[in-house]
């Protein structure tokens, strides 16, 4: 098993076994979002509360949760590079970010939009997942700005790796420091979720897994972009791309 | 036999020389020192004119505005905290010094604070009183201004330090600095508009503490890990 | 079968949800080709061009 995470670690690997992975995970993916998304939007009995705006959560959730994920991803990834300097790690987290910013935007507008018929207004300075989510999406744009105006890339992978690392502590404190903030202003709304009935709730764990894998993909894809990039002046870029299969 | 019997000089002469030296720096440079001031001021007046100078907005508003004035004229001020050092080369040579990197990096930001932040505790009085701030509620603002700005030079440090000699570094600081700044924004202003009105506002000013030596205890490793990686 | 095309009048802002959804996925896997795609010519251009060379 050791074996298998060593050889992972080697660029040549990865860029083909990834390859035949990532179409897998996308059409598992993709079947369970479809089954999902039919579910929840035609299936699933209306909230009584809430009506049919509610089948926005099996968007929205899906979407928060790999906001935060791709995120956990990404630091864990510059951690893995920065200890054990593992070039790979650092192809990880280049590549989550802009599929965790994706996300976390589209968690964002969905939640927005999720709260103009609900709690009546687009948006809601004092909610603390509202501004966590937000303050998530201005780490991952520093995260990505900061990538870009390096030119070194070892430099550049290091850099933002710390930048990772400081941004996940911060995401948790900015969480608190909200909550307490919105509790002492007593007049905001406070969206507390109701608890679901099991039938809503099975298309919801099928919509978030599917995501997951979707993701997966999604990310092996280009983490593979990456190595290539990085790997581009190796020995084994120029066979590949110069055999007959070529290695796109 | 312990090699360092020769006469090697402790962590706090390490820590008080770089201190020294960038007071002496900015002693030489007040422009560097009265600039952000001037700016926390003139944020301060822009607010009024902008929403209109009544005096329960201004009460209202006040904690807020100030803390936000305070915090942008913290972000201007950490721009150069790293970039003269980084221009003439004194930057290597502290990244070479024998002494620790973070007890360097510490005293250059004790040094900033005392530039920046503890000159914002004491001018920000005058602006209070404009905003019709009561005398007791300007103390407790002098109190988490004095805190909060202790953890901003400190986290501040860290986004200086992986910016510093960057094209275009100014506009990417702001954006790495705005939500590391957002909770100690968050505890102060409140703090002091809960002592405004007569709530009790003591979390918000031992949150601020907290924070301050959680600052002091990880910011300066985490911003010398920033300056070796920035300038290897 | 709850939720026809209307959604019980809030059916603008469930529609745009989905649709902005698929929007997003497609814009980042198709952002993620283009990538592929230019890296891998890129690579592909110089290589040639130094076989030529050679």
């Amino acid at each position: 098993m050791w074996k298998w995470f060593h050889q992972l670690a080697s660029p040549p690997y990865f860029y083909r076994i990834s390859a035949v992975l990532a179409p897998w995970l996308a059409i598992l993916g993709l079947i369970m979002i479809a089954y999902g998304t039919w579910q929840g939007l035609f299936v699933v009995p209306m909230d009584y509360q809430q009506g049919d705006a509610f089948r926005i959560i099996y968007v929205h959730v899906p979407s928060a949760y790999l906001s935060m994920m791709a995120y956990m991803i990404m630091a864990t990834a510059g951690a893995i590079g920065l200890i054990w300097r593992i070039k790979l790690a650092h192809a990880v987290g280049a590549a989550a970010a802009p599929i965790g910013a994706g996300f976390t935007f589209l968690a964002l507008c969905t939640g927005s939009i999720w709260g103009k018929p609900m709690w009546g207004t687009w948006w809601e300075w004092g909610d603390p997942r509202m501004m966590s989510e937000l303050i998530l999406l201005f780490l991952y744009f520093g995260y990505m700005a900061l990538r870009s105006s390096i030119d070194d890339t070892a430099k550049a992978d290091k850099a933002s790796a710390v930048l990772a690392l400081v941004g996940i502590v911060n995401v948790v404190i900015v969480h608190f420091s909200v909550e307490w903030w919105s509790s002492l202003h007593q007049g905001q709304t406070v969206f507390k979720k109701g608890t679901m009935d099991a039938d809503m709730r099975i298309p919801l764990f099928i919509m978030l897994i599917g995501f997951t894998l979707l993701f997966g993909s999604m990310l092996l894809r280009r983490i593979r972009t990456e190595v290539l990039y990085r790997e581009r002046r190796t020995r084994w870029v120029r066979e590949m791309i110069l055999s007959p299969e070529g290695g796109a | 036999m312990n090699v360092s019997m020769q006469a090697s000089p402790g962590l706090l002469t390490g820590l008080g020389a770089t201190t020294k030296r960038d007071l002496l720096l900015a002693w030489k440079r007040p422009g560097d020192v009265l600039n952000p001031l001037f700016f926390f001021a003139m944020v301060c007046t822009l607010f009024p004119l902008a929403v209109g100078p009544s005096a329960e907005q201004l009460e209202f508003s006040g904690p807020g505005v100030l803390w936000v004035a305070a915090l942008l004229a913290t972000l201007l001020s950490l721009n150069s905290l790293f970039i003269s050092d980084f221009e003439d080369g004194s930057l290597d040579q502290l990244l070479v010094s024998p002494q620790p990197l973070p007890v360097l990096v510490l005293g250059k930001t004790l040094a900033h604070w005392l530039t920046s932040g503890l000159p914002l505790v004491f001018v920000s009085p005058i602006l209070a009183i404009t905003y019709r701030m009561p005398l007791s509620v300007v103390g407790v603002m002098m109190l988490t201004l004095a805190l909060g700005t202790i953890s901003l030079s400190l986290l501040g440090s860290i986004g200086a330090a992986l910016t510093v000699g960057l094209h275009r570094g100014t506009a990417l600081l702001s954006l790495l600095i705005l939500p590391l700044a957002m909770p100690i924004m968050i505890l102060g202003a409140n703090a002091v508009s809960l002592a405004a009105s007569n709530d009790i506002y003591s979390t918000g000013v031992w949150a601020l503490g907290a924070y301050a030596i959680a600052s002091l205890s990880l910011a300066p490793y985490a911003t010398a890990a920033a300056l070796r990686i920035s300038n290897e | 079968m709850d939720g026809g095309f209307a959604m019980g009048g809030y059916g603008a802002y469930v529609w745009s949800c989905y649709s902005l959804t698929f929007v997003i996925v497609v814009f980042l896997s198709w952002r993620g080709r283009l990538r592929q795609k230019r890296v891998y010519r890129d690579i592909e251009v110089r290589l040639k061009a130094l076989e030529d060379r050679e």
